[in-house]
């Protein structure tokens, strides 16, 4: 087996680990939720020991708490093993190509994808976010499995514009920001979702009932910015340096080339997002929002722009 | 002068100064701030969709033909140039207004809390999700130990970087209120002033700055004045004496190129010769621009100029020298034009003419396969009549004008189309003369530019960074510890404010808690 072989069926496994640890981890919440939810009426009724959740009924083989422990182990080994096989399907690609694996899309897409899963065990082993695992490992696997089966590019030699140690700094920085805006946004979307379903206008029904098993929407929000002010500063970064490296490579530190517009638009998104978490009537919900747009405008960039735009950043499909 | 503003009957009457005082307060109010932002979010979009004059001139000429309609309208209003546009400038300006409307008055206000004591603690603490616990301790002990977990600094940088405390004793308790977060504030008045900063140094760029493009044949020089850029721009201020006198030459173009004829790397070797020095050889490449003197030189695009000569009716050279061709694709096919007008007999000739560096021939067709120049193969068409060079309009050297010329016709009436290998020489119809194709030089494309502002938004840009850093991950707490003697034993009672997403301040309280309950570990978990 060569390496290519090796980066593309390591990928492939990923892919698949993802999509189980996905469903692993959506049945975990969902037994989450029903024990949390069989508890509070248990208090409500007035029964002794409740508040320890998801303790009330041990012992029984088909207890949720047994079931969900299962089904969250599952979840957890899956990404801990599709991560590393995605490690190696990431290094394997660079050892291939001869370069570091973010200079086209098909690259971009695949390292993008392993940051966020990164950000998401490095805040696991923290505190548990086990509520986060189901959106970003199911966003890893529909993105690299779209990357292999539709952005694929054979390796290509770096061409003489993308010869630079820039590509060092800029683009992993902006790679490790997706990946951290990526993590900030499942946890944003979980916010609103979480607070429609307390104020009871949205998500209210039995089908949405794992948002028992997700904090309230105060706790998302204040993890939501704290990722969100981690990929602010790196997406900051990112400009500055791009700018620094069009300096070098196009005569000009700025010129309002389509990559260049959308990457001002998405850092002012995010700054008007960090500005509403403290203006009056914006914060909580409004700002929610403008962090999912500033994260949308982040996946245009990369995929609409890409694909439609002319513009100097050639990386387009090849 | 009074403002007529009864329309609104509520509305009381606020004058002229009061008016404005209002608009004022309005434009540096936070809601106005966010509404601007996405304001210039919105705005900055349609330039990446329409095509933009400054980017793209002849995708946006092709626009406004293409669309009788829209074309012009969207012109008219901006939107093929929105970075250039009135509105966008509106919107730019009036949030840097609001900008620093908001910054100037909380830089002073913040001077002048950095030199306030600290506020007491609060007489009631209920609001504060306040904990309490008895200890061992005096109260006076109690407050003290909890004063040391907290490591207080005294003096400015006390009051920045650190946590400044205050300890009063008050109805019969001990009180202490300790303050951590000026730094929070400080990065974040750097950070908005940097932004200032980066604005001017930029608006100082487009002033001073000047940029200038030039072709060179290799073997050829360039002199660094005004009149041997084929274009150049500058600002209001630049002055073209400061134009450093040097003269650059190309000695060498070296490129290689992979089998399938994608590029590897590109590099123009030259020398750089100052007047009255010896030159000094020097390499360009991409990304890798040549330094003189504060300007830099960028490598932005090659090709090849053949150099051909033309032998008119009379056996006359009329014209013989490298002729720059634009590359037209990957292969490097490339499009030229030779003038031909100083002809000794015979009417003035022009043609227009394709070069394939590595021709594969058949017998309908001819393409390159590869940019290298392993076949270079010219095909052109040659013109007779007027060049119109005389009409004293400047001219595009890369188009003919073919209004007064009619094509060079074979035997049989069909314009010939002349075929060059390297080296051939061809004989044009009716003895018009012969054109040689001699040799197979490269030329570059050069930038000049340089730009005095660019170590200030550097060092801006720098500030900028650091500043919202230090204002997104410095904290902003306050924590009060309230000792009280309550029959025999002493209560502990701490409590504090910080924002929601501050996850180190529950673990703050907690250790002040523990110290001032005798626990001297100070690590008994919160949770
Ligand atoms: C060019 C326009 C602006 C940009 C890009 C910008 C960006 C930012 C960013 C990224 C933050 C979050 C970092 C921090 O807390 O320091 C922030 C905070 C803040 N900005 Fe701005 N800002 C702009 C204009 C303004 C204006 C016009 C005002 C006043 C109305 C303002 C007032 C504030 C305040 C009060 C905060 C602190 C919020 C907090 O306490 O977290 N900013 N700004």
């Amino acid at each position: 087996m060569n390496v290519t072989d090796l980066s593309v069926m390591a990928l492939w496994g990923a892919t698949a680990l993802y999509a189980i640890a996905m469903v692993a981890s959506a049945i975990n919440l969902a037994r989450v939720a029903d024990a949390r939810v069989r508890a509070r009426a248990a208090v409500a009724a007035g029964a002794p020991g409740a508040p320890g959740e998801a303790t009330t009924e041990a012992g029984g083989a088909s207890s949720p708490a047994r079931a969900s422990s299962r089904a969250a182990g599952i979840a957890r080994s899956t990404t801990l093993v599709g991560a590393l096989l995605h490690a190696v399907g990431v290094t394997a690609r660079g050892i291939d190509a001869g370069h570091l694996p973010w200079t086209n899309m098909y690259e971009y897409t695949i390292s993008g994808a392993f940051f966020a899963v990164a950000v998401l065990l490095i805040i696991q082993r923290r505190r548990d976010v086990a509520f986060l695992q189901t959106g970003v490992v199911g966003l890893a696997a529909i993105s690299v499995g779209l990357a292999l089966a539709v952005l694929y590019a054979e390796v290509n030699p770096l061409p003489p514009a993308l010869q630079s140690f820039w590509i060092a700094i800029h683009v992993s920085i902006a790679v490790i920001s997706t990946g951290i805006f990526t993590v900030a946004f499942v946890a944003s979307v979980l916010q609103l979702m979480r607070d429609s379903r307390d104020r009871g206008t949205r998500w209210r029904g039995a089908r949405a009932r794992f948002l028992e098993a997700v904090p309230g929407a105060t706790v998302l929000e204040g993890l939501s910015f704290r990722l969100n002010a981690v990929g602010f500063v790196l997406w900051t970064f990112t400009v500055m340096s791009g700018a620094m490296w069009a300096e070098d490579a196009w005569g000009r530190y700025w010129g309002w080339d389509p990559k260049e517009v959308w990457s001002f638009v998405i850092w002012v998104v995010y700054a008007a997002y960090l500005h509403a978490r403290t203006t009056q009537g914006w914060a909580g919900r409004r700002s929610a929002w403008l962090a999912i747009a500033g994260f949308v405008a982040l996946i245009m960039n990369f995929t609409v722009v890409n694909l439609f735009f002319q513009g100097l950043h050639t990386y387009a499909g090849s | 002068m009074r403002l007529d503003n009864y329309a609104v009957a509520d509305a009381p009457r606020l004058g002229v100064r009061g008016w404005l005082r209002w608009v004022w307060r309005q434009v540096t109010s936070m809601r106005v701030a966010l509404l601007l932002l996405l304001l210039l979010a919105l705005a900055a979009i349609p330039g990446s969709i329409l095509p933009q004059w400054p980017q793209d001139a002849a995708a946006a000429n092709a626009f406004v033909a293409a669309n009788p309609f829209w074309g012009p309208l969207l012109d008219a209003t901006g939107f093929l140039d929105v970075f250039g546009s009135a509105w966008f400038t509106a919107i730019y300006l009036l949030l840097f207004a609001s900008l620093i409307g908001c910054i100037a008055p909380r830089a002073v206000a913040h001077a002048r809390e950095l030199r306030a004591p600290v506020a007491a603690a609060p007489s009631r603490l209920d609001r504060y999700e306040p904990t309490s616990a008895s200890s061992p301790l005096t109260p006076a002990d109690a407050v003290a130990a909890a004063r040391a977990t907290l490591r207080p600094r005294g003096g400015a940088w006390g009051a920045l970087g650190g946590t400044r405390v205050r300890v009063d004793e008050r109805d019969g308790a001990v009180a202490l209120a300790a303050e951590t977060g000026h730094l929070r504030e400080l990065g974040n008045l750097v950070f908005h002033a940097a932004l200032v900063g980066v604005l001017v140094a930029m608006a100082a760029g487009e002033l001073l700055t000047f940029r200038g493009q030039a072709i060179i044949v290799e073997g050829r020089s360039f002199t660094n004045a005004v009149v041997a850029y084929d274009t150049f721009d500058s600002g209001a201020l630049f002055d073209e004496a400061d134009l450093e006198p040097f003269m650059l030459r190309l000695d060498r173009f070296d490129s290689a190129f992979d089998d399938t004829g994608r590029p590897l790397s590109f590099a123009a070797q030259v020398t750089l010769a100052r007047p009255g020095e010896d030159g000094e050889a020097s390499t360009i490449e991409v990304n890798r621009p040549l330094e003189v003197d504060g300007a830099k030189i960028y490598l932005q695009g090659n090709g090849y100029a053949p150099v051909l000569t033309v032998r008119d009716g009379a056996g006359e050279v009329a014209s013989s020298g490298p002729v720059v061709f634009l590359p037209t694709d990957a292969a490097y096919t490339s499009q030229g034009v030779l003038k031909v007008p100083d002809v000794s007999t015979g009417p003035q000739l022009g043609f227009k003419a394709t070069l394939y560096p590595s021709a594969v021939e058949g017998p309908f067709a001819i393409a390159s396969v590869h940019p290298d120049p392993a076949n270079p193969v010219i095909m052109m068409l040659g013109y007779e009549g007027d060049l119109g060079l005389d009409a004293g309009i400047p001219q595009n050297a890369y188009r003919l004008d073919e209004s007064q010329l009619s094509p060079l016709r074979g035997e049989d009436g069909q314009p010939v189309t002349l075929r060059l290998a390297l080296g051939d020489t061809v004989e044009l119809p009716d003895g018009l003369g012969t054109v040689t194709f001699e040799e197979l030089p490269r030329f570059v494309a050069l930038d000049l530019r340089a730009d005095p502002s660019l170590p200030w938004l550097l060092v801006a840009a720098l500030l900028a960074l650091a500043g919202l850093s230090v204002s997104l991950f410095a904290s902003r707490r306050k924590v009060w510890v309230v000792a009280r003697e309550e029959g025999g034993t002493t209560v502990v009672t701490v409590a504090g404010y910080a924002p929601g997403h501050d996850a180190g301040a529950a673990p703050v309280r907690a250790r002040v808690l523990a110290a001032a309950t005798g626990d001297e570990a100070g690590e008994r978990d919160p949770a």
